[in-house]
């Protein structure tokens, strides 16, 4: 199983091609020397690669249970203690935070293992880690924490026992986030938080928060100054405020610090330098985000109702116009799992995920956007009905109105309108790619 | 799953890319377009000398065994350098018929010559009323003794001009637009009623009209069957389809390298126009494009390589792909060159023109949309 060696008799394709040989009379055959299984380009899955994948799907199969698998397939949020259950199961199994380093109890998988597992957790509709602990916060711990904090956190995450959020953006501070305000100043042993985050996912559930604060105002450039603090949410002064998005949900909060005492303990890293650490945990937010599995098993669903027929009527699938955009959609994801793969390969050989993260980021939301529009456009009037309290598995079957997954497709929809303003807007990834690939 | 290629295959693509690099510079390029042949023979013969003519075929017939990957390998680059020799129709197409169908005597009768670089060849694929649809086909083929008697028109014969050996799929059973009934035959140039007007296409390939009145050929003269030539020529269109799938990558990057060089160069009021934002998102679009034009490309190759069941599937992506992508890069090249972009001086121009006609080339972005549509079905 190789996805890109390092050996001197490969190159990888992401290097491309202008070596320094000479230009030479090719060799006599140029597949007349044995080469070794593995050794040379290859679509499908290697004999170790197709067990791996069948042990990953006999564990969701298995293990995923049933009560959240049918929450999931009817489109019903799970609660806050499903989702501990859940990873609490993933946990046992050592699955909970498969891309952290095994000394703290990631899994030490090769990129294509990762493929497979992101396949199998979509294809088995078994939700992710809850992302705030796992693969937020986490990597900025293990990474520049010390030992001392890596101790007393990590276990805490894997094991699901604390909630996170990310407290990032403020109302003065969204794409600009080095203009953030909230200020934590030094008190002997302790910083004085006072200030305001805002679109702060799942605060209402969160134990801690996690937080860019300004530590300094006299700096040269406003990145510097800035400090990465971790804060107990049930320290007084820290209060919570929903706010209702565009599809009627509550997802994101406002958190408001007044004088809040953190123990200087909880600052990660050194003072003044969080805007770093912050800027590697938005590159892993990033690769994240493309969820080209998801948006597979999204694609096959969508396919498989638009082809059939309702009372009689002709399947929309039918519709050459609807056909065609939904060809279409699979193309440009088609295209996005392969440059995922690519990424995958250069990451393999020793590159770190850089800023064509931010490509990932772009391609993968439109992709999604792309599937959330056709899925309002096969449900048809049943787009319409707005009835949010049907999505809860005691809601008597006979007050339904219409499918569940038909009704909730504009509310999908409208709520994945924030994937292209989340993580930074696409309009700042193409700032990024501007400035650090195209050195514009 | 193995992303990597073999030295040998490394060793292929450093050669072409070297040669591109450094002998392969854009006024030549042009003088050789400009010339009356459309290309310069002696560079052909040096690709021959170069094994480059090889590498599709099998290593019985004095070929290299190469696959999907080689081919993809060297077109990106022959897409760089804007190659206008006829690699395509001599190797991809008349010679994919001939790797395919012909018997051992008919290999050492004309394949030794298109590998050495001696003889020319093209595949006539399309006819006048046809479009994109290679299995319409009017031009008959009538039994006459021994032999046939071809009558009709065959357009667009990419290297008609040159070629001695003309592969024509004539109709020897079905209605026009039947997939049976097409049977291929090898026609020389110079046999009586073989009428060839050749011409300069926008994109400064050669190709010619050719039409057919009362030609006689030998029944020996016929590739495969008699009857069952559709099959060979849609694969063959196939990896044709890749093949120029792969150039146009090739133009796509260096056409986007050159923009945002230019961009950084060029200034304006003062300042690169590189560093108004208006410019850098389309750039950023632009290198998106490229980038997942590339990886439709890598996954078409890999699937066709292993002969895998989205082999066809994968075909019709990719020419979407890059009929959409292409053209949208290519305009803004152009845009983003300003009026330099529009002078038949800067290379730019030409990249253009070729990623346009690629974009016809085996049926256009629409085209293969709907086969892959009917494919998903």
């Amino acid at each position: 199983m190789v996805l890109a060696s390092t050996a001197n008799t490969h190159c990888n394709l992401n290097v491309m091609l202008l070596a320094d040989t000479e230009i030479c009379r090719l060799p006599i055959a140029l597949k007349n020397q044995p080469i070794a299984q593995g050794d040379s380009m290859n679509v499908d899955f290697s004999k170790d690669e197709l067990a791996f994948q069948e042990e990953v799907r006999a564990f969701f199969d298995n293990k995923f249970p049933d009560d959240l698998k049918k929450k999931t397939e009817s489109g019903i949020e799970l609660t806050r203690d499903d989702f501990i259950r859940w990873q609490k199961i993933m946990n046992q199994q050592g699955w909970a935070a498969i891309n952290w380093p095994v000394e703290f109890g990631g899994t030490g998988w090769t990129p294509i293992q990762k493929y497979i597992y992101a396949n199998e957790i979509a294809r088995a509709n078994a939700p992710d880690m809850v992302p705030f602990g796992v693969k937020m916060v986490a990597p900025v711990i293990y990474t520049y924490g010390t030992a001392e904090q890596c101790e007393r956190f990590l276990p805490e995450i894997l094991e699901s026992n604390v909630w996170w959020c990310q407290g990032y953006s403020e109302p003065g501070s969204g794409s600009d986030l080095a203009s953030l305000k909230t200020k934590a100043d030094r008190d002997g042993d302790h910083y004085i938080v006072n200030g305001t985050k805002t679109w702060t996912t799942l605060a209402q559930m969160a134990d801690w928060i996690f937080c860019l604060v300004r530590t300094s105002s006299d700096v040269a450039r406003r990145q510097e100054g800035i400090s990465f603090l971790l804060i107990d949410m049930n320290t007084p002064g820290v209060t919570v405020t929903p706010i209702i998005t565009i599809e009627g949900g509550h997802e994101v909060n406002e958190v408001h610090f007044e004088n809040v005492k953190v123990p200087a303990d909880n600052l990660i890293g050194e003072e003044g330098k969080g805007w770093t650490y912050g800027k590697v945990l938005l590159q892993h937010e990033r690769t994240n985000i493309a969820n080209v599995a998801r948006s597979k098993v999204r694609l096959g669903e969508l396919r498989d109702k638009t082809s059939q027929e309702i009372n009689g009527g002709t399947p929309l699938i039918d519709d050459r116009n609807f056909a065609r955009k939904l060809a279409k959609v699979e193309i440009e994801l088609k295209a996005l799992e392969y440059t995922e793969l690519r990424t995958l390969a250069a990451v393999a050989v020793g590159k770190a995920p850089g800023p064509e993260s931010s490509i990932l980021k772009i391609r993968g939301t439109e992709v999604q956007q792309g599937i959330d529009e056709l899925f309002v456009e096969a449900a048809g009037y049943y787009a319409l009905p707005y009835v949010p309290q049907q999505y809860d598995l005691e809601f008597p079957d006979d007050e339904r109105i219409g499918h569940g997954a038909e009704t909730r497709s504009s509310l999908v929809y409208f709520n994945n309108r924030k994937a292209s303003i989340y993580g930074g807007s696409n309009e700042i990834q193409k700032n990024i790619i501007s400035k650090h690939v195209l050195g514009l | 799953m193995d992303f990597t290629i073999t030295e040998e295959q490394s060793m292929l693509a450093d050669s072409v890319a070297k040669f591109i690099e450094n002998d392969y510079d854009f006024e030549s390029r042009q003088k050789a377009a400009e010339s009356e042949l459309g290309y310069n023979q002696d560079l052909w013969q040096t690709y021959a000398d170069l094994g480059w003519t090889a590498v599709p075929f099998d290593e019985d017939d004095g070929g290299l065994g190469g696959g999907p990957i080689e081919l993809m390998l060297m077109m990106e680059q022959f897409g760089r350098g804007l190659l206008v020799e006829p690699f395509l129709a001599n190797i991809v197409l008349a010679g994919g018929v001939l790797r395919r169908l012909a018997t051992e005597e008919q290999k050492a009768e004309w394949l030794a010559g298109i590998i050495s670089g001696e003889t020319h060849a093209a595949l006539a694929f399309a006819e006048p009323q046809a479009r994109f649809d290679i299995s319409n086909v009017a031009t008959s083929a009538k039994v006459e003794g021994d032999g046939y008697v071809l009558n009709g028109s065959k357009s667009l014969v990419l290297n008609g001009g040159s070629a001695k050996l003309l592969i024509v799929p004539a109709r020897t059973g079905g209605a026009q637009s039947d997939e049976d009934g097409i049977t291929l035959f090898v026609v020389n140039t110079d046999t009586a009623g073989v009428d060839v007007k050749s011409y300069k296409t926008v994109d400064a390939q050669q190709a010619a009209e050719i039409s057919f009145n009362n030609v006689t050929v030998s029944g020996t003269d016929i590739l495969g069957t008699v009857g069952d030539g559709y099959s060979t020529l849609q694969a063959v269109i196939d990896e044709a389809t890749l093949a120029v799938c792969a150039e146009a990558v090739g133009i796509m990057r260096t056409m986007h390298d050159k923009t945002v060089e230019y961009a950084k160069s060029r200034v304006q009021f003062g300042v690169p126009i590189g560093s108004f934002q208006a410019l850098q998102h389309r750039l950023v679009e632009t290198l998106m494009e490229c980038e997942q034009s590339q990886s439709v490309l890598l996954w078409s190759a890999m699937v066709n390589d292993a002969d895998g069941g989205d082999a066809r599937k994968s075909i019709h992506a990719l020419k979407h792909q890059i009929g959409t992508a292409g053209i949208s890069v290519a305009k803004e090249a152009v845009q983003i060159h300003g009026g330099m972009g529009m002078t038949w001086d800067l290379d730019i121009a030409h990249y253009f023109k070729r990623l346009a006609a690629i974009d016809l080339l085996f049926g256009n972005a629409d085209y293969h949309l709907d086969k892959f549509v009917d494919l998903s079905r």
